[in-house]
């Protein structure tokens, strides 16, 4: 099994994933570069955090139309699991990878702090193994996180249980006081239509030790090596 | 010839930078702006003498990169002595 991180000029959270995956979960990891048009014999890829391209434009923009996201098109289609955190989250939805889209926050400020998470759905191969009674302690570092979908796509991703991750307070209730963007119904995370994509503003890769605060990170990497060994 | 472009987020959606400057405008004294929008101006070097060939490209680059559809408009304006 071998995961991949992708690596774009501006990625900052590419090490962060790497140390998450090789270290503590002793998963063979690889770094893939930006201008590689063949992402190799990865399992899963990784679009990490981070600011490519310097945000020029638009989060996420410029990134996907590095020759690498040709190939992660390719293998998310084929249904290969992609996890795309923060600026890797913008990138999935400006490849159209994953639906809606991104704002600046609605403070305007950069916001950097734990975030309580509600999964909402069990049924991606990054939160299967998410335990039921978890409220995730994830931390957070954006200042566009402020996801936004007109409201014909919400019922969509609302009736295909597309919705997988939701900012809460500390007894698990969505109020709005407990979002810390301004983000449409809550969303922290969703999915595509077909599950294997996987876009989430928090950042799992920094929550994996306890002595960071919090290892409830590793249930999502922990769900995605118990869906590749089912498959494999 | 040049191209210019106005890109700005759609109506429906709220605009924090543009509402941030309103209020910051108001405090300085400005009474007669009832509304911001902050968007952005881009302007192209294109490689044609002709204006529709021109808007077409401009329109082309608008869809595949310089907006976002799903919450921006663009405007397409090819100044009047080029």
């Amino acid at each position: 099994m071998k995961f991949g991180v992708l690596v774009f000029p501006g990625s900052n959270c590419d090490h962060d994933a790497y140390h998450a995956l090789k270290h503590i979960h002793g998963i063979d990891t690889t770094f893939i570069w930006h201008k590689e048009s063949d992402i190799g014999d990865v399992d899963a890829v990784i679009v990490p955090g981070g600011f490519s391209y310097g945000d020029y434009l638009r989060s996420g923009a410029i990134a996907r139309f590095s020759p690498v996201m040709n190939a992660v098109s390719d293998f998310a289609q084929k249904g290969g699991p992609v996890l795309g955190i923060c600026n890797g989250f913008q990138i999935l939805l400006e490849a159209r990878l994953l639906p809606g889209t991104m704002m600046a926050n609605e403070h305007l400020r950069f916001a950097c702090k734990f975030v309580n998470l509600k999964c909402e759905s069990r049924n991606t191969p990054f939160t299967s193994m998410v335990p039921d009674d978890t409220l995730l302690q994830i931390p957070i570092a954006h200042g566009e996180g402020n996801y936004f979908a007109e409201e014909d796509l919400r019922k969509k991703l609302e009736d295909n249980d597309q919705i997988v991750f939701r900012y809460t307070d500390d007894h698990g209730e969505t109020t709005r006081l407990a979002n810390p963007n301004g983000s449409v119904d809550n969303i922290a995370g969703i999915c595509n239509k077909n599950r294997n994509v996987v876009g989430m503003m928090p950042h799992p890769e920094r929550a994996v030790e306890k002595k960071l605060g919090s290892d409830h990170g590793k249930y999502l990497f922990e769900s995605a090596v118990a869906s590749l060994t089912t498959i494999m | 010839m040049q191209v210019e472009i106005v890109i700005t987020l759609r109506e429906s959606i709220l605009d924090p930078k543009g509402k941030a400057s309103h209020h910051a405008l108001e405090n300085l004294g400005f009474k007669d702006i009832s509304s911001v929008r902050i968007g952005k101006f881009v302007q192209l070097d294109v490689d044609t003498d002709n204006p529709e060939e021109a808007r077409k490209i401009a329109e082309q680059a608008c869809e595949k990169l310089l907006a976002n559809m799903v919450m921006e408009n663009y405007e397409i304006r090819i100044p009047d002595n080029a």
